[in-house]
């Protein structure tokens, strides 16, 4: 009774985003309800921002960890964590006062449910930039991809693209000098240049099985320079694993992103004209670089950008995984080929699907008239 | 004269963002004012111009061979402005490059000739010509103004934004710079013009 007499009030979405944020809505849905599954947006959402956790705690202590590497300093174990943590907090202070400000207003303006798309959204989009961004960039970022990204198209689950993908490459292409280069990897150590594996790749200088800052065992647990949710690959790997056992995003995507990945890493392999040439790269060393494993796993698999089809989704990851080494490999001028390749196939995702289906249409019509 | 021949289109029916016509230009030559400028002047004169005679001709040129007609028109004023830029202003004539010599392929010269100039008389056609250069170079300059300001911190040239302000950290926007930026700046004239005039929203 109480809800009847403020409908209508401008701020009916905020209160009911509030009320039910962390709690169930104490209103029933009265004629026959359509449950098909005890999933909602909301706990997909919570369990991919569960996923995200350890990618997140590990980033907050690598933070630390580059810094003292870089600095010299002698801190402990909970000194690097607490840097990393100061570090990082500003990033998502920005990161969701602007986008869910923007979100509440749009729900407000268009009398929608305030809903939960950009908790995960803004989650990724700090892990994704490098620490040393400056916030009002970021802000800028953020509501470049909230506004043009998303709302537009008519707010979650209407965009065609990932809007933390959208708020990167807005980045990438506005401030190129905050977003890459050998500077910007490393917070409170003015001018100091740490390259990231990608970036020394890119000049023949492969990681190699032996100690050092850029070897493999350390790509894998994630004990060098970058973006901080994408350096560690064991961290991202829990993350799917998270995410696989619970349904919530397709194995499918990933399993088919990292043989693509592979595909053209080999094939690369058998062109490459000396060993000493990017294109001799082990392929399998490309799954552990850069933002490759963070992107197969979050952001490929965003059920709203990717394919939708079974096939469909096995040719989408793997175009994503093989468009991504062809711009590593061939393209001097970006060094990581993520962003745009699963940015370029989110594009083509409805065409994908579309021949799919009408493949699948043709077939049974066949099948149908040659029964007759 | 009815008014709206010159009054539409500089909002109502304006020609990049309601008929969505000239959009290759208006993408390209906008980094700057000045060039914006100079390509918003050379098109109003071009499609007046090449309106006007193409209507004192409407009733001589036979139906079939009408678009080569007009292309030749067209052309003859375009080769013209060409020329006068190289003479007297050839640094804005380089920066322009090929986007004078392409105004012969710019839909709106083409489109107001052949939907206005070939059905109307001489002075509504010249009018309804200069009216369309012009709102379309309202647009060329606006955006150019949001782009040059952004992008360079410029207007005209001169440096707008203080040193002091990229002191303190603030720095160009590389992207405004590129092509699809533009698009998107176009893409937000057009939205915000759509909530002002409700009835160029098609229905579902």
């Amino acid at each position: 009774m109480e809800k009847k007499e403020k409908k209508g009030s401008i701020f009916d979405s905020t209160i009911e985003a509030f009320q039910s944020f962390l709690r169930v809505p104490n209103t029933v849905t009265r004629r026959g309800s359509h449950v098909r599954d005890c999933n909602d947006l909301k706990r997909v959402m919570i369990i991919v921002v569960v996923a995200l956790i350890p990618t997140l705690l590990f980033g907050i202590y690598n933070i630390g960890y580059q810094h003292n590497l870089a600095a010299g300093t002698d801190m402990g174990f909970w000194q690097m964590v607490w840097y990393g943590f100061l570090k990082i907090l500003p990033l998502y202070l920005v990161s969701y006062i602007v986008g869910l400000g923007i979100e509440f207003a749009s729900a407000q303006i268009r009398g929608h449910e305030v809903n939960e798309g950009y908790l995960v959204t803004g989650m990724i989009i700090p892990l994704i930039v490098p620490i040393n961004i400056p916030l009002w960039i970021l802000a800028l970022a953020v509501a470049f991809a909230v506004i043009l990204g998303k709302e537009v198209f008519g707010g979650t689950g209407m965009n065609i693209w990932n809007p933390a993908l959208i708020a990167r490459a807005f980045l990438f292409f506005a401030y190129p000098s905050h977003m890459s280069g050998d500077k910007v990897w490393v917070a409170g150590v003015d001018g100091y240049s740490g390259a990231t594996p990608l970036a020394e790749a890119a000049v023949g200088n492969f990681p190699t099985m032996a100690n050092g800052s850029d070897s493999i065992l350390n790509m894998f647990i994630g004990l060098m320079p970058g973006c901080p949710g994408e350096t560690s690959t064991i961290a991202i790997l829990i993350g799917a694993a998270i995410l696989i056992f619970t349904g919530v995003a397709s194995w499918k995507i990933m399993l088919s992103t990292v043989v693509g990945g592979l595909a053209m890493g080999y094939l690369c392999n058998a062109i490459a004209p000396d060993p000493t040439s990017y294109l001799a790269m082990p392929a399998w060393e490309h799954l552990i670089m850069g933002g490759f494993a963070f992107g197969a796993v979050f952001m490929a698999t965003d059920p709203v950008t990717s394919a939708q089809t079974e096939t469909g989704k096995w040719i989408y990851g793997f175009l994503i995984g093989a468009f991504t080494i062809i711009l590593r490999v061939f393209n001097p001028g970006y060094p990581e080929g993520m962003m745009l390749s699963i940015l370029l196939m989110n594009t083509f995702a409805p065409l994908i699907d579309y021949c799919v289906v009408q493949r699948n249409i043709k077939n049974r019509l066949k099948r149908a008239q040659i029964n007759q | 004269m009815k008014k709206e021949i010159y009054k539409n289109p500089f909002f109502k029916a304006n020609p990049v963002t309601v008929l969505v016509l000239g959009i290759c230009s208006s993408l390209a030559v906008t980094v700057k004012l000045e060039p914006a400028c100079v390509m918003a002047l050379s098109v109003t004169l071009v499609t007046g111009f090449s309106s006007l005679f193409a209507s004192l001709l409407r009733n001589t040129i036979p139906n079939r061979i009408r678009i080569i007609v007009q292309l030749v028109l067209v052309s003859l004023f375009v080769i013209l402005i060409d020329q006068f830029l190289k003479a007297f202003a050839y640094e804005v004539s380089k920066q322009l490059s090929v986007y004078v010599g392409l105004i012969i392929t710019n839909c709106i010269v083409m489109g107001r000739i052949e939907a206005f100039a070939l059905g109307n008389k001489p002075w509504p056609s010249f009018v309804d010509g200069i009216a369309n250069g012009l709102g379309y170079g309202m647009i060329l300059v606006v955006l150019a103004f949001f782009r040059e300001l952004l992008g360079s911190g410029c207007l005209f040239g001169h440096q707008i934004i203080p040193d002091s302000w990229y002191a303190a950290g603030y720095m160009n926007n590389g992207l405004i710079i590129m092509p699809p930026m533009a698009l998107i700046l176009v893409g937000l004239f057009i939205w915000i013009q759509r909530s002002y005039q409700k009835e160029l929203i098609e229905e579902k």
